[in-house]
């Protein structure tokens, strides 16, 4: 069965004439039709959708030569609104919730040709770092079936690696798009805070929250992120910077770029095997003419914990407006309560049996965390104290981007686990996300690429991280390695 | 060791959230709110004298914009996924609230 390819093989192809926009389109469903009932990459498949734009294209040559991205599939992570097409957040409460608009980013998308074959599992409402926090299920990591793919964009990364569409659109809160990105053995955007707006992707952590693309190449993710990014008034916090064709001016050339490498951070806790990998693609860069340097973050031991106070705050306010009136599930007050004798009258009664019918485990949990930290009494101690933090750690960064082009590190500390491995500690899934969480907190663009396999053959990613609104930087880095390597040729076994 | 939250503050921060909470998840709760506050300890150890809060990294652009009406969602295709809605007279329903 043919892989669809990447983005630029499915562009040369359609612009050669070797295949029309619906033959791509059907080799893609038949590709999911085939493998995804094993892996669980999709909540949604949109085939009637994706045949009929494909079809459009095919008839309007003219349109289907000039759009960057006409013909080519992708695959749209389901916290991202599609106009007509179900987006559940991988959560009962929003089960068969159809939203009246697209997402900016989707509508972009569109809007250069690309056809949606798919809404991708994730974890509830982009909460976690496995995709085992979504109410419809796993999904299932394609190198090693029994093993997590990473989240909480599991489900994109797994459409992209298993080769069941071209690219796919994550969602990045903490790292929800590089660790996937680097268990499953592509390569996975963050974007600059702003870069791409958030309208219409369902809110986690405001101050955090980014659109990114998932891809085969480095090129790839360096033209989707040129479709996609740009001001949006829809957006306050989406910026104005020009959009540059990332694309057309990689040059592959490193020459005199500095690398910078926090020693310190990187030698804790960091699997032999995935530090050994790292080191060998530092070398590569090294060979290409970039200069290695030591640096130091004195504040990214408490990432972790800044970044859970500030997201589950952030997010414990944005989940408040799942409460059963306005969309989604509305529990019914029939039968005795599971407890919640504290909520007194009917209305509050319905709010708190929603809420506790429509919200998994983890999503709970964090409203609570989020909630208690907020409450009164204990702002100052924990909120407002992890916001100075967070100025500290970005100043950290401020004082390396002084000093080096790119900060290097590997993207996760272990290969893919099993799956329920971690499920009954979150903070064991928490640290999961130590080299992530700095790029969300500081707003800074950082990139994952494949950089070697362990010895059973499951995927190891590097992270890149960047100045802000830098992804040209970001991008030249990652595509002269690439260029030495041939990690993203590789298939998983379907 | 990890500090345990009471049962009465579990309740309390259930009842801020609208969380119908259970006995097993109020014990749960309790606990491993406990643990990952705990290891948030070590935020609170650092100095942090004069350093201003970041409660968003935008900085340098503004969103001001003129005040003018667009076009919006259309009231249909906005109470469409309403629970329960009386749609022709543009409401949403909810449980009554006063006797």
């Amino acid at each position: 069965m043919t892989r669809p390819g990447t983005i630029s093989e499915v562009r040369e192809a359609i612009r050669r004439g070797d295949r029309s926009a619906v033959e791509v389109c059907e080799e893609a469903l038949t590709r999911i039709r085939a493998y995804d009932p094993a892996l669980h990459a999709f909540n949604t498949v949109t085939e009637l959708q994706a045949r009929e734009r494909a079809a459009a294209l095919d008839r309007d040559p003219a349109r289907k030569a000039a759009l960057p991205l006409a013909g080519v599939p992708v695959a749209v992570k389901d916290v991202l609104c599609t106009r007509g097409i179900r987006t559940t957040a991988s959560s009962r409460i929003l089960e068969s919730f159809v939203p009246p608009f697209d997402a900016t980013a989707v509508e972009r998308l569109e809007a250069a040709g690309a056809i949606i074959v798919g809404k991708t599992n994730c974890d509830e409402f982009a909460m976690g770092s496995s995709t085992e926090n979504s109410a419809f299920g796993p999904t299932r990591n394609p190198w090693d079936r029994d093993r997590i793919p990473g989240g909480s964009s599991g489900g994109s990364a797994v459409a992209v690696s298993a080769g069941l569409c071209s690219f796919a659109l994550g969602s990045d809160t903490g790292g929800s798009i590089r660790q996937p990105a680097a268990l499953c053995g592509i390569v996975g955007l963050k974007p600059t805070y702003g870069r791409v707006s958030r309208y219409g992707l369902l809110a986690f952590g405001s101050s955090l929250d980014n659109v990114g693309p998932l891809t085969r190449s480095v090129a790839d993710a360096a033209r989707v992120l040129s479709a996609i990014a740009g001001h949006d008034p829809a957006d306050a916090t989406s910026a104005p910077h020009s959009v540059p064709d990332y694309a057309e001016a990689l040059t592959g050339d490193v020459r005199g770029k500095r690398i910078g490498v926090p020693a310190r951070l990187v030698d804790q806790g960091v699997e032999p095997e995935i530090s050994k990998a790292f080191k060998a693609a530092l070398d590569a860069l090294r060979s290409r003419g970039a200069s290695v340097v030591e640096i130091e973050l004195p504040n990214a031991g408490a990432a972790i914990p800044v970044y859970y106070l500030v997201a589950t705050a952030e997010a414990s306010s944005n989940l408040a407006r799942y409460d059963g009136v306005r969309y989604g599930f509305r529990a019914t007050l029939e039968g005795p309560p599971r407890g919640g004798h504290h909520l007194k009258d009917d209305l509050l009664k319905m709010y708190g049996r929603t809420r506790a019918q429509g919200f998994g485990p983890e999503v709970k949990r964090r409203i609570m965390l989020g909630t208690y930290v907020l409450s009164h009494g204990y702002y100052d101690a924990y909120y407002l104290k992890a916001q100075q933090v967070r100025t500290l750690i970005r100043r950290d960064y401020e004082t390396a981007f002084n000093r080096v082009d790119v900060v290097a590190m590997p993207t996760t500390p272990t290969p893919a686990f099993k799956i329920g491995e971690k499920v009954s500690d979150p903070l064991q899934m928490y640290l999961e996300d130590i080299f992530t969480v700095s790029a969300n907190l500081a707003g800074l663009p950082a990139i994952s690429v494949p950089c070697g396999f362990t010895t059973t053959n499951l995927p190891i990613g590097m992270q890149l991280m960047g100045r802000m609104f830098d992804e040209q930087t970001l991008f030249d880095v990652a595509d002269a390695y690439e260029r030495d390597v041939d990690w993203l040729r590789r298939e998983p076994p379907l | 060791m990890a500090e345990r939250f009471t049962r009465a503050q579990v309740e309390h921060v259930a009842m801020l959230a609208r969380l119908e909470l259970d006995e097993a998840e109020i014990e749960l709760f309790a606990r491993q709110l406990g643990e990952i506050l705990d290891y948030a300890v070590q935020v609170q150890q650092i100095d942090t004298t004069g350093v201003p809060p970041t409660a968003s990294v935008v900085t340098g652009h503004a969103a001001d914009r003129p005040d003018e009406v667009l076009p919006c969602l259309d009231r249909r295709d906005a109470l469409a996924n309403a629970p329960d809605a009386a749609t022709d007279r543009g409401l949403f329903k909810v449980p009554r609230v006063i006797g």
